[in-house]
């Protein structure tokens, strides 16, 4: 089968640099919207501290995937799961997971940035108050060092006290990506978070996603090839709830083993 | 076209006549209201002077009148509609849209809106032979047994008087601040709730720091919508409450509210100057939802600054 080639080839390429482990390995799931079948035994690695992609044309089941990981589909009564979510081997989908801890471990941001009616600061302290008490200046240092990480500290820092909606978009998106990693998540997933963005603030946040990588192991999902090709290390294509390739991007997009990703990635369709 | 501007084609002038000429209809009711009142009640008002807002006196027979029993009396039933309905109603709004599963959270919606429909002399009739001897059977015998001590509990256990009126009213305007407030819970979009839920947090931790004060404004409304309706509701705690002119302590003790005592004695004010200190009256309650309606908007403006929804 030809994902297996795909597969085979960029595990090739792998053996000769450092092999990268599999943060998150997705095993036969499968997604239902009620009666309706959204994802088909998907089988995806994402592997540590690299930025994986998930490309494919809209209602294709990308974001459906993503948010099988942290379990947030769960907060709707008529969305189920099957198969098996592995984070570090271990299945987050099982029932003896807890939820609130898995979410913490892996942080999501939206495509419409989310600022919490509340201050810049007290958005990035939100999750680290709901964790624990903390010192006043343990928490300063902490938002501190979580703005800045977002590339975000400096436009910032004489604002803390103003309201986080009161920033420019991609400032918002990038406020909403200090307060996800403030809580030192293992994994980042990112749905489309540029689609509500203008170009300056995609380009940073573009950027930043290259930053945050070594720290993090991000799951990206994208309409946008063009971004798929700047910042991911491999990239999946999802079609109609089916992954029809994986592998490395480069690979992927100049090569594909598959000819309706050949389609996709030349702007046939889609 | 922008705001401000005279438009020039005729279909939309004549559109921009009729639609001034019905805003300005509105304050010139209110304008002309306020004057009529103001003009019946003067001569209360030459008399009193503003001993009429202090004085607790309201002696037909003396021609002697002072509104603070019926201020006192719409203030603390409000208050106490206003402390048991607002907790209640947030709450129940909260576990319908955040918690209850939707077979539920639709049928608690329309017995909402059918309670909400109830016309008040229907509470009025079930306080007075219904709800006041429970009161007088169980629940004052029971305040007066714990907490007694207090003068706000002590007094004639008869099921009548201001407590009574206040838990009427609050079951009263209990409805509309579930329904509004549940409204307002369910415009919190999704995806701000999915990211507070993404750190992690509770329900309650999302609902409590993220629906709550992302619809701080809606909910605001919905409790403004509940004291209105307290302030000024008049049969149903014309029935309850006793309908006395005198100053106590006792929430046992009969009182009267503005609404209350407007009801019972305009029909049977022969002097002048008691028809005026009753259109008196009637002004001092429009003047306190003035107050209130202020003095909710100052505190929605800072409210707004600190959490700077762009709304």
């Amino acid at each position: 089968m030809s994902i297996m080639q795909s597969q085979k080839v960029s595990d090739d390429v792998d053996a000769t640099a450092v092999a990268p482990t599999s943060k998150i390995r997705a095993r036969g799931l499968s997604f239902w919207y009620g009666g309706h079948q959204a994802l088909f035994a998907n089988d995806l690695d994402i592997a540590e501290h690299r930025v994986t992609a998930i490309i494919g044309p809209s209602g294709c089941g990308k974001s459906t995937h993503l948010r099988v990981y942290n379990r947030i589909f769960e907060l709707y009564p008529h969305q189920r799961a099957e198969g098996e979510v592995q984070i570090d081997g271990t299945n987050v989908l099982g029932p003896t997971t807890d939820v609130l801890d898995l979410r913490r471990r892996v942080g999501m941001i939206f495509q419409k940035p989310t600022p919490f009616p509340m201050s810049v600061f007290d958005n990035v302290a939100y999750g680290l108050r709901l964790e624990k008490r903390m010192r006043r200046s343990a928490l300063q240092e902490r938002v501190e060092l979580a703005l800045r990480r977002a590339a975000l500290w400096d436009e910032v820092k004489d604002k803390l006290r103003t309201a986080g909606a009161s920033l420019s978009g991609g400032q918002q998106q990038r406020l909403c990506i200090a307060r996800a990693i403030a809580v030192e998540p293992e994994v980042l997933l990112m749905d489309e978070p540029c689609s509500a963005i203008d170009p300056v603030g995609t380009a940073k946040i573009e950027q930043l996603i290259g930053e945050l990588r070594e720290r993090f192991t991000i799951a990206l999902v994208t309409h946008n090839m063009q971004q798929a090709l700047r910042v991911s290390d491999y990239t999946a294509f999802f079609f109609e709830g089916h992954i029809v390739e994986f592998g490395e991007t480069q690979q992927l997009f100049e090569r594909p083993a598959e000819p309706q990703t050949a389609d996709y990635v030349s702007g046939r369709f889609g | 076209m922008a705001p401000g501007t005279v438009p020039k084609s005729f279909g939309d002038r004549l559109f921009f006549v009729v639609t001034a000429c019905a805003a300005a209809l509105v304050l010139a009711l209110l304008v002309v209201l306020v004057l009529r009142l103001t003009q019946y009640a003067w001569p209360a008002i030459s008399r009193f002077g503003l001993r009429f807002l202090v004085d607790g006196r309201w002696d037909i027979g003396a021609e002697q009148f002072g509104a603070a029993s019926s201020i006192y009396g719409t203030l603390i039933t409000t208050l106490i509609a206003m402390l048991i309905a607002a907790p209640l109603g947030v709450a129940s709004a909260m576990f319908l849209v955040e918690m209850a599963p939707s077979w539920l959270s639709g049928s608690v919606g329309v017995a909402l809106e059918l309670l909400a429909a109830v016309p008040s002399i229907i509470y009025g009739m079930w306080g007075l032979f219904i709800f006041a001897p429970f009161m007088a059977n169980y629940v004052q015998p029971t305040l007066a047994g714990w907490l007694g001590f207090l003068p706000l509990f002590q007094g004639p256990k008869m099921g009548l008087g201001v407590l009574t009126a206040g838990i009427i009213l609050a079951l009263m305007i209990l409805p509309f601040i579930t329904a509004v407030s549940r409204d307002v819970f369910r415009l919190v979009p999704p995806v701000m709730k999915e990211s507070a839920y993404g750190v992690g947090a509770t329900t309650w931790e999302v609902t409590r720091d993220v629906s709550l004060r992302y619809g701080v404004a809606g909910i605001a409304g919905a409790l403004f919508l509940g004291l209105g309706r307290a302030l000024g509701e008049t049969m149903a705690v014309t029935f309850v409450i006793g309908n006395n002119h005198a100053l106590s302590a006792s929430l046992f003790d009969a009182g009267n509210t503005i609404a209350s005592t407007l009801a019972n004695e305009f029909a049977e004010a022969d002097s002048d100057l008691h028809r005026a200190a009753l259109v008196e009256l009637g002004l001092v309650l429009f003047g306190m939802t003035l107050v209130f309606q202020l003095l909710a908007q100052l505190w929605l403006r800072r409210v707004r600054k600190s959490m700077g929804s762009r709304r």
